[in-house]
């Protein structure tokens, strides 16, 4: 039997007035993998910011290796061992990689005052090797914000090493890595657990469940549900305890068959997009596609492969210097602007909720609103009753949990804000629809809702290009798949004859899958 | 799981501002000076007294919503007060004119930050930091660095007297039995403007949403830097108000006038509870902020407090007003 490292015992939580924890139990042994699972919004990073010393007014108790502790700062928690990698990166964009990882506890000499600058670039380095990050020196000394993503993601778990932590909490830290840097994560994870740490360890992402968790546990509106070894928690079983009741089985059955219908939405020849830094190779190559009327195509790239920059190039976020012929509905299209796209039955969920997806501080009502404004107020003045009558169409279509329409989007769980982006997406009545991960981020119930409005939506004549790094969502979503590599097609796929393999080779650059994508 | 509806209320940053209002009004009970706090012509002449930082603090608003900061409007001010002394004093311009051309230059200098902010890509602070040194300096290139009084100098030394034009009495002038100031007047239509602006007009939104999450309204379809230039314009127009209603006031266009009033401007909106970081806020806030401000600097005056201990007592109640309206964590 392990050695207990931490128990939480029937840990409560109210904020204001709203009770979001509720007599919550979870303890976690040495060596052992622990998942927390739940819905957003049951309560799961609650609970961890709690146990991170960022909440301190809780009812409970926490025990550290059977001794009580109270931590009143996140610092006094990192000092105990317990470091927290947070879904939202707590890095410094304008720091360097090295005062990243060492914040908070530069080694220092002369009593506490200079910074040992050679000794901080030891150790950095040593921690990189231990997690095969290969950072030369001069990459340390590079701000941390000239990294891609999955890379900065790597830096903060560095972080939380370079604290010796005994106890390592992860909040989705795969939501933004590439299939290659999953891997590397979970090979450390392996070492960490050889070396006794204890992990907790929250996802979304049933295959990650299953390839790491040794126990399962739990949470549903902020209560304890229950806890198995992973082995004895079957998928089903999980899913149940989750949501509270039996999903409806994911139908593979389709409106429309492929290649049915009729006319082509959307006709992409040869498109072009240049790289943002002049003299660098092309971000999008030459990349040309046809989409029906009620199709969807998905497409099939690691990090980096260019998949961003093709809708956001298509979509005219970068202006007027993407290249090739674009037609919607039979009609020529130049992406010039975000406004004339949407003009034109163009519209795009980006991958990035909070950053370029939501506008947290506006209520619901707005938000909706907001990409078709002009419909809503003729003349330039706002109908408040067409308004109201839009947003509540909408709210109601797309099931979105709320307590009034007037109430902050930024209120709302991970779902449903993604579900009033695409309200606001839908009301522009677009003819084509990018989607770019668009249940990253989501609650598996949200998740199925997703999938069947885009059934809707498809069966009612609109054409969707989805981009998703979960190979699952896009083999039971798209008619056919494309995988993009370094900006170019190099596979596509008949819904019929795709299987994970072929895709992943195909996006990692070679049918027998010899090259890998770099990030 | 849901607040009722009065806690929600109480929760809203409208009611925190009215308690800071309140706050300051018991205060005011307290230290009432021998009564003098209890009567109309004291809360009379500190409406007259707040209306020019008011209708500053109005373009505040707007281009603090968009998600920047405009500190040139101090010296629009001093601008524009000289413009129009110059334009009614000495050169006898009519007063319709004179006011047509002090808005007009008024909103190019609002326009010309928005240009900088929306095209150039500047921060807002760096770029109406240049515009309130260079406006300062251009109001004492027309006045030449005189005060632009009902005097004029000749050449050869001697003054003659020009009559005060009637656009000055009517501007600094009381209404309805002597009970209200037309400045306060001017006020009050400025905080309707802004009010139509935010919450009626298509571009209200999108001031809101330009501040709330720049890059989501951008890719939204939100014309970002016509957006922004119109909010700075308006800063701008307000502006070249408050420095006529200065002007009118002083009875002359001082190149002076005007320094430090954009940080009243700011103190007024933030006060009222307008958050810096943009996004959220509204102009009922900054006017709840303006009284707040307003009743605060009278209770001071009337109560004889020296300047010196008025100034630190502003700075301390400013503080304490804006952590009575912090929203608690979480």
């Amino acid at each position: 039997m392990a050695d207990r490292l931490l128990a939480l015992r029937r840990i409560g939580k109210l904020f204001g007035p709203n009770r979001v924890l509720d007599g919550v139990s979870v303890d976690l042994n040495e060596g052992e993998v622990h998942i927390l699972a739940g819905e957003n919004g049951a309560g799961k990073t609650t609970l961890i910011k709690i146990l991170a010393g960022i909440h301190t007014d809780y009812e409970g108790t926490i025990e550290l290796r059977g001794r009580p502790v109270r931590f009143a700062t996140p610092h006094e928690a990192n000092r105990a061992g317990i470091s927290v990698i947070h879904q939202e990166l707590s890095l410094i964009d304008t720091m360097s990689v090295m005062d990243n990882i060492s914040l908070g506890r530069e080694p220092a000499l002369g009593g506490g005052v200079w910074l040992d600058r050679r000794g901080q670039e030891d150790r950095a380095l040593a921690l990189c090797r231990r997690l095969s990050l290969d950072f030369s020196a001069a990459d340390l000394a590079r701000p941390v914000g000239q990294f891609p993503l999955s890379i900065k993601n790597l830096v903060e778990i560095a972080k939380a090493l370079a604290f010796d932590a005994r106890i390592l909490v992860m909040d989705e830290p795969t939501s933004a890595l590439s299939r290659a840097e999953v891997d590397r994560l979970f090979t450390l994870i392996e070492a960490l657990r050889a070396r006794g740490c204890g992990i907790i360890y929250i996802t979304h992402k049933m295959e990650e469940i299953y390839r790491v968790a040794d126990r399962i546990t739990v949470l549903r509106d902020g209560r304890w549900v229950g806890t198995a070894p992973a082995d004895d928690c079957p998928e089903p079983k999980l899913i149940q305890w989750m949501i509270g009741r039996e999903l409806a089985l994911q139908s593979r059955q389709r409106a429309r068959a492929p290649g049915e219908a009729g006319r082509a939405a959307l006709e992409i020849r040869g498109f072009r997009v240049p790289h943002p830094v002049p003299g660098r190779p092309a971000a999008i190559s030459d990349f040309s596609v046809s989409v029906q009327a009620g199709e969807v195509v998905g497409i099939a790239g690691l990090q980096g492969s260019g998949g961003t920059e093709l809708f956001q190039g298509l979509f005219g976020a970068y202006g007027a210097v993407c290249g090739g012929s674009v037609m919607i509905n039979g009609k020529p299209f130049r992406p010039e602007s975000p406004a004339r796209s949407i003009g034109s039955g163009l519209s795009y969920l980006t991958a990035d909720r909070k950053g370029s997806g939501l506008v947290a501080a506006m209520s619901v009502e707005h938000n909706v609103t907001l990409a078709s404004l002009p419909r809503v107020s003729p003349g330039g003045v706002l109908r408040p009753r067409l308004e109201r009558a839009s947003a509540a169409r909408q709210a109601a279509a797309l099931n979105i949990r709320l307590t009034s329409l007037d109430q902050p989007a930024g209120t709302l769980s991970g779902g449903n804000q993604q579900k009033v982006v695409l309200a606001k997406w839908l009301e522009t009545r677009p003819a084509v629809l990018l989607l770019e991960e668009p249940t990253r981020g989501v609650d598996i119930g949200a998740k199925s809702e997703i999938y069947s409005l885009m059934r809707q939506w498809t069966s009612a004549g609109m054409a969707i290009l989805l981009i998703s790094s979960e190979l699952p969502e896009l083999l039971l979503l798209s008619d056919r798949i494309l995988a993009l590599h370094r900006g170019a097609v190099t596979g596509e796929f008949r819904r019929d004859e795709a299987t994970p393999e072929r895709i992943l080779a195909a996006a990692m650059g070679s049918p027998e899958g010899q090259g890998e994508a770099c990030a | 799981m849901n607040p009722p509806p009065l806690r929600r209320w109480l929760a809203t940053p409208a009611f925190r501002a009215l308690l800071a209002l309140a706050f300051v009004v018991a205060i005011g009970c307290a230290f009432n000076a021998g009564g003098a706090f209890f009567h109309w012509s004291t809360h009379r002449d500190m409406l007259r007294q707040v209306s020019v930082y008011g209708i500053l603090a109005c373009g505040m608003t707007l281009v603090i919503i968009s998600g920047g900061i405009d500190l040139s409007v101090g010296s629009i001010v001093g601008l524009c007060a000289v413009l129009f002394a110059r334009e009614t004093l000495h050169e006898g311009q009519p007063a319709l004119a004179a006011l047509g051309l002090v808005l007009a230059a008024g909103a190019a200098i609002g326009l010309a930050s928005g240009t900088l902010v929306a095209r150039f890509r500047l921060q807002p602070f760096v770029a109406t930091l240049a515009m309130m040194v260079f406006a300062r300096g251009l109001a004492k290139w027309v006045s030449g660095g005189q005060k632009i009084s009902q005097a004029i100098q000749h050449p050869d030394g001697s003054f003659s007297y020009v009559d005060l034009p009637a656009i000055f009495q009517r501007l600094d002038h009381r209404i309805l039995g002597g009970n209200l100031s037309v400045v306060t007047l001017v006020f009050l239509g400025c905080v309707l403007l802004s009010w139509l602006v935010l919450e009626k007009l298509r571009y209200g939104r999108y001031i809101y949403a330009t501040g709330g999450n720049e890059e989501a309204a951008r890719l939204s379809g939100v014309p970002v830097a016509r957006t922004k230039l119109l909010a700075y314009g308006l800063s701008g127009l307000f502006g070249a108000v408050g420095g006529i209603c200065q002007a009118v006031q002083e009875q002359q266009g001082d190149p002076e006038a005007g320094s430090t009033y954009e940080l009243t401007a700011i103190a007024i909106a933030v006060i009222g509870g307008n958050n810096l970081m943009g996004g959220r806020g509204g102009i009922g806030l900054t006017l709840l902020g303006a009284l707040t401000i307003g009743t605060l600097e009278k209770i001071l005056s009337i109560n004889a407090v020296g300047e010196s201990s008025r100034l630190m007592l502003t700075g301390a109640i400013i503080v304490a007003a804006v952590l009575l309206q912090r929203r608690r964590a979480g």
